[in-house]
């Protein structure tokens, strides 16, 4: 087995350094750019997508990809917030079962993925939809207010030294530090890498795949449930329109951070920075008071760069 | 042939001919099409249960049909063939893209189709043989005089979180905006968002509650002062509110808005924000069935631009600008009471 290098691969090191440079470039056209409360502010801005990026990762790492998330993360919201408020269900129960919803999805589609041998991105598309009209159907299209205070938590902010840091971001920055651990470092993680980079010598290797990949959807579902709560008590409300381009958001994130659309590598610490690359331009350009079309038309470049990069590194390593 | 024989085709003859008949007298129904944007956003359920409740009320046949999202021209073009093949004869449609969507109208105009663009119109106008909307510039010119009364002198700096580019709804909206407040903006034709010295952040919400959050906690970045904020619409306004509260700055700064859904008028009533401008989608569709019903009845198309209304709500009057409180806005609110 080849001994693990001490950097990231070059894949992921790329976009640590368009993240360098764009916070460098940023910080010398708007003086409001560079201070830990505007930082706290843009982590804040992408911890939605990015914990939903954390599910999207593991999918991604075994090749297959979930167009799912954002709407089954909308239809956890509507859940526990409807269960909390309309249903008067104690706060912590309606976010489990927010949370059990978003796993339910999961497992339909590491089922339909695993039993009945669909490709991820036809299953998604289907549950997609499905997760779009039930939350429509669910919330009758409104948006569900006056949440109780237990479910907002993860909006709020303490204060050290001035700045006002979130205990949402927290949580998705533990949440990454527990993934990244847990890919490098246990059984199941690395059962994960080796089932995207050949599912069939890992099946011959006595490794049960089926189960890797059930578990993997299960889990990402978990992670969406868990972004679900953090997008309510951004916003304060149950949104049933929520999570509509947060879909491709999280996948971008991955892509842009140096993980493989063909599976087997990247490290999931990348997702993170795909996703602070786009907050940090959408800040950014907004200091600037540059049209917000321009971000698109950014993402869209560094989405092909990133792409471009991991398949010239792939030919290299050949 | 045999005499049973000749009862069976008697009896088919019979039955065709009452089928025939059965069909001429459903033939004297009106259809009349509705094809939203999306059937999602609420000021669109609405308006097909406005349309719904005015056929059954005139006797009238409804087809119903959206795009999949904002924008999904390809969608109402499939629905439009659809409710012609279904028997439609008149169309009531909100165009998501106003330009894309003319081919298609006139080719069932060919085919002796009255069609009627209800809230935004196609492009152009004239493409369509009615409009029944909101005078959208209007509704943003209200906001504005009420925006510069509420400052009363005040040296303003202004956050406008508009829609996205181009879409011309945002853009009369944002520069009546402008306009009722005293601003150099462009007209009510333009598709182009005016800018002045008073602005000092424009960001895109596209008329959602978590982008208008994050377009304002960036905007306030830029410029903590900011003390007027226009939003296009009320989800925009709710998430403009989160960010100014999480910031402290809730109490300072006037929040506009259009709409007047049930829940943007409860926002106002809680002091979320200071006014909206509430629009009539029930009204558009109950006029536009009304219109398919007469057409269908006497062949007399509908013609022009009907302006359905649009009423300042607020709690806080302000002097000059004419305005009806949350009581009245709650009455004539769409959406769920």
């Amino acid at each position: 087995m080849a001994t693990r290098s001490p950097l990231p691969p070059l894949a992921t090191l790329g976009p640590l350094i368009a993240l360098v440079l764009a916070v460098a470039f940023f910080a010398t056209q708007s003086d409001r750019f560079l201070s830990v409360q505007n930082f706290s502010l843009i982590l804040q801005q992408v911890m939605v997508v990015g914990t939903i990026a954390i599910g999207q990762t593991l999918i991604i790492l075994t090749a297959g990809i979930d167009l799912s998330c954002g709407m089954v993360m909308a239809l956890g919201g509507i859940v526990m917030t409807k269960l909390a408020t309309t249903a008067g269900m104690n706060p912590y129960a309606a976010v489990a079962c927010g949370m059990l919803v978003c796993m339910g999805f999961g497992l339909v589609n590491g089922l339909l993925v695993t039993r009945i041998r669909l490709p991820s991105f036809i299953v998604t598309l289907g549950t997609m939809n499905i997760a779009f009209a039930v939350t429509q159907l669910y919330s009758g299209a409104q948006t569900i207010t006056d949440l109780p205070p237990e479910m907002v938590f993860f909006g709020s902010t303490f204060t050290i030294g001035g700045a006002a840091i979130n205990y949402g971001t927290l949580l998705m920055i533990a949440l990454y530090a527990f993934t990244w651990w847990a890919l490098r470092d246990t059984q199941p993680g690395r059962h994960i890498y080796a089932v995207g980079n050949n599912p069939e010598a890992t099946r011959l290797t006595g490794i049960a795949t089926d189960k890797v990949l059930l578990m993997v959807y299960v889990t990402a579902g978990l992670f969406y449930g868990i972004a679900s709560l953090l997008s309510v008590a951004r916003t304060g409300v149950g949104d049933p329109n929520a999570g509509q381009t947060e879909n491709l958001d999280a996948i971008t994130a991955v892509v842009l951070g140096g993980t493989s659309l063909f599976g087997g590598r990247g490290i999931v610490l990348g997702s993170l920075l795909g996703a602070l690359i786009v907050g940090v331009f959408r800040n950014g350009l907004t200091l600037m008071g540059v049209p917000s079309v321009y971000q698109v038309l950014i993402t869209g470049v560094l989405v092909i760069l990133a792409v471009t990069t991991d398949q010239l590194s792939r030919r290299g390593a050949r | 042939m045999t005499s049973s024989h000749s009862r069976v085709v008697r009896l088919a003859v019979g039955t065709l001919f009452a089928a025939a008949l059965g069909v001429a007298s459903a033939a004297d129904q009106p259809v009349i099409g509705l094809i939203t944007k999306t059937d999602t956003n609420p000021f669109f359920v609405k308006m097909k249960e406005g349309a719904q409740a005015a056929a059954t009320a005139k006797g009238a046949k409804l087809l119903s049909a959206a795009g999949k999202a904002d924008g999904d021209n390809a969608g109402q073009v499939t629905a439009i063939e659809n409710m012609i093949a279904g028997g439609a004869k008149t169309i009531l449609i909100t165009p998501s893209d106003s330009k894309a969507i003319v081919p298609a109208i006139k080719k069932a105009q060919a085919q002796g189709v009255m069609f009627i663009a209800l809230d935004s119109p196609a492009d152009p106008m004239e493409a369509t043989d009615a409009l029944f909307a909101t005078d959208n510039y209007k509704a943003g010119v209200l906001i504005g005089q009420y925006a510069k009364a509420a400052m009363a002198g005040k040296a303003v700096k202004i956050a406008t979180l508009d829609l996205f580019p181009g879409h011309p709804v945002g853009a009369q909206r944002h520069n009546g905006f402008m306009s009722g407040f005293g601003l150099k903006a462009a007209d009510a034709k333009s598709n182009e968002l005016s800018k002045s010295s008073e602005i000092v952040c424009m960001a895109d919400s596209f008329g959602d509650q978590a982008k208008g959050q994050t377009a304002m906690e960036n905007c306030l970045q830029k410029n903590p002062d900011i003390n007027v904020v226009y939003t296009i619409n009320e989800p925009a306004a709710a998430g403009a509110y989160q960010a100014l509260k999480a910031a402290g700055k809730e109490k300072g700064v006037v929040i506009v808005s259009v709409d007047g859904g049930c829940a943007g008028v409860k926002n106002v009533k809680a002091g979320v924000i200071a006014a909206t401008s509430q629009q009539y989608p029930l009204k558009m569709a109950s006029l536009g069935v009304d219109a398919g019903v007469e057409y269908a009845k006497t062949g007399k198309k509908a013609k022009g631009y009907t302006d359905t209304g649009v009423t300042l709500i607020t709690d806080k009057p302000m002097t000059g600008v004419e305005s009806k409180d949350t009581k009245v806005g709650t009455d004539l609110c769409w959406g769920n009471k």
